[in-house]
């Protein structure tokens, strides 16, 4: 291996690191949510930090190697495909410490029964698997397991256009749980914003593979 | 230790260098880079005094080379050259098998044990990378070798005589991609052992291969810094004008 392929090799692992982070982070958020567990939504804010500072260090690395190597052809569109997989990592991790915010604003928990009526928790779930293949596709070179990526992101958009009718439904049968209600709506609007930042990493590794453009298209 | 200290050279009347200050980071490898005539040349050649050899040259200031000022007098020359090996841009192997080219340093040094020159002939040239492709043809000319092939002997020639630092002139502007490619990687292998001071025109070369970084222009050193800084945000608009290709 030559010394420019052992840094790639460490610019991957610093990715790795940085996908590993943002998925532990929105599960926690999820299991904060769940239990209105404070402790865990403050854990949250104190590891974004860290997250905020491995997208800087990959940033500067990315720089680095661009200004250092020249890289060309797939270690160029890799190179141009991290900094871009980086950067949608890190809202991720911004969606994480949002939905932690509400559970510490919140006064009450939040019921399960609405957790279930909104399909929340299969937005969580649909999420963090996409995160997850991501990362199994970027690790990989698995550019099928990117494409699979995509489809998953049709159930969050689901879900998410039929939010505000189940919303509408719960308050008429729970008016007093309006303000539970909110932060619900607002959190899957943040984990539809989820689906979408999976589906452009997931369109970065096809990209830097394939040298295929697939945003804004629709063909696969 | 290697430091230049407010030196000075003049080839007569000419000011080839105008009070340089600059340590080296020893293990690693700094590159000199800079338009054409602004001295890389001169001050590598200052490190192991080869600049002494040119009529009319004056020396100012100090070079430390582990803890030593090699400008004072007494300094025995021979045995700094031998703790500061060169490799030049064009490679100049002698007319002597390949074997001999290696032995040659010890031999002058008065090493005689047949066993000992083997051995360290053999581990020069695995660590300039050219074992695998000579060790069946010691006996064959040097001259049979490849352009990259003989920049690699001439490393190994430098290297059979156990230096700590090497100088590189250019070493690779005389050939191919792929063997400069080949010198590259050979470089950063170095390093791990050798303190490198390498002259490139070449600035994706130095920017590939070094840690720190030395612009000089017009016999003066504008700016030093990690190779990293110097290549992503330099201190000096001239440097940043250099890098950019915005030169002149
Ligand atoms: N032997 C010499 N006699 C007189 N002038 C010289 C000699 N060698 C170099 N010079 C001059 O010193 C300056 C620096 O030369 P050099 O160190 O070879 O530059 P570089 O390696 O950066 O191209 C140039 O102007 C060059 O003409
Ligand atoms: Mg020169």
């Amino acid at each position: 291996m030559t010394h420019l392929e052992e840094e790639l090799k460490e610019l991957k692992q610093q990715v790795t690191k940085m996908f590993v982070l943002v998925h532990s982070q929105l599960e926690k958020s999820y299991l904060s949510l769940q239990n209105l567990d404070k402790d865990i939504a403050h854990e949250i804010l104190m590891t974004e930090k860290r997250v905020n500072a491995l997208e800087l260090k990959i940033d500067l690395d990315c720089e680095n190697y661009l200004a250092l190597y020249n890289p060309v052809a797939v270690d160029l569109r890799y190179v141009l495909a991290v900094l871009k997989i980086n950067s949608n990592l890190e809202r991720i991790g911004d969606i994480a410490e949002g939905i932690a915010r509400f559970v510490i604003d919140s006064s009450t928990t939040f019921s399960n029964e609405l957790i279930m009526h909104t399909h929340t928790n299969q937005m969580f779930d649909v999420s963090l698997k996409m995160i997850q293949d991501a990362e199994d596709a970027f690790i990989n070179e698995d550019t099928s397991l990117a494409r699979i990526v995509f489809k998953q992101d049709v159930i969050l958009d689901n879900i998410n256009i039929n939010a505000n009718n189940n919303i509408i439904n719960f308050i008429k049968n729970n008016p007093d749980d309006l303000e539970q209600c909110l932060h619900i709506l607002s959190t899957i609007r943040k984990l539809e914003r989820v689906g979408d930042q999976a589906k452009n990493i997931a369109e970065e590794i096809i990209f830097y593979i394939e040298a295929k453009v697939i945003k804004h298209s629709r063909k696969l | 230790m290697i430091e230049a200290k407010n030196l000075n050279l003049y080839y007569g009347a000419f000011h080839a260098l105008k009070d340089i200050n600059l340590k080296v980071a020893e293990k690693s490898v700094t590159a000199l880079i800079g338009p054409s005539g602004c001295g890389k040349s001169t001050f590598l050649r200052t490190f192991n005094r080869m600049n002494d050899l040119i009529p009319g040259v004056k020396i100012e200031g100090d070079i430390i080379v582990d803890d030593e000022n090699i400008y004072q007098k007494g300094i025995d020359v021979d045995r700094l050259r031998k703790r500061v090996g060169m490799v030049f841009q064009k490679p100049n192997p002698f007319a002597k098998s390949i074997f001999e080219n290696v032995a040659y340093g010890m031999r002058v040094n008065g090493i005689s044990n047949e066993k000992v020159i083997k051995e360290a002939v053999e581990q020069s040239l695995k660590q300039s990378a050219l074992w695998d492709e000579v060790k069946d043809s010691l006996k064959k000319s040097a001259y049979a070798l490849s352009g990259g092939q003989q920049q690699r002997l001439c490393i190994a020639r430098a290297l059979a005589v156990e230096p700590t630092i090497l100088l590189m002139d250019e070493p690779a502007s005389a050939l191919d991609p792929i063997s400069t490619a080949k010198i590259e990687e050979l470089i950063h292998e170095l390093k791990k052992k050798y303190t490198i001071l390498i002259v490139t025109h070449n600035m994706q070369q130095a920017a590939r291969v070094s840690d720190f970084t030395a612009f000089f222009y017009m016999g003066s050193l504008i700016e030093y810094d990690l190779t990293k800084t110097i290549f992503t945000n330099p201190a000096k608009q001239q440097t940043q004008n250099y890098v950019t290709g915005r030169f002149g």
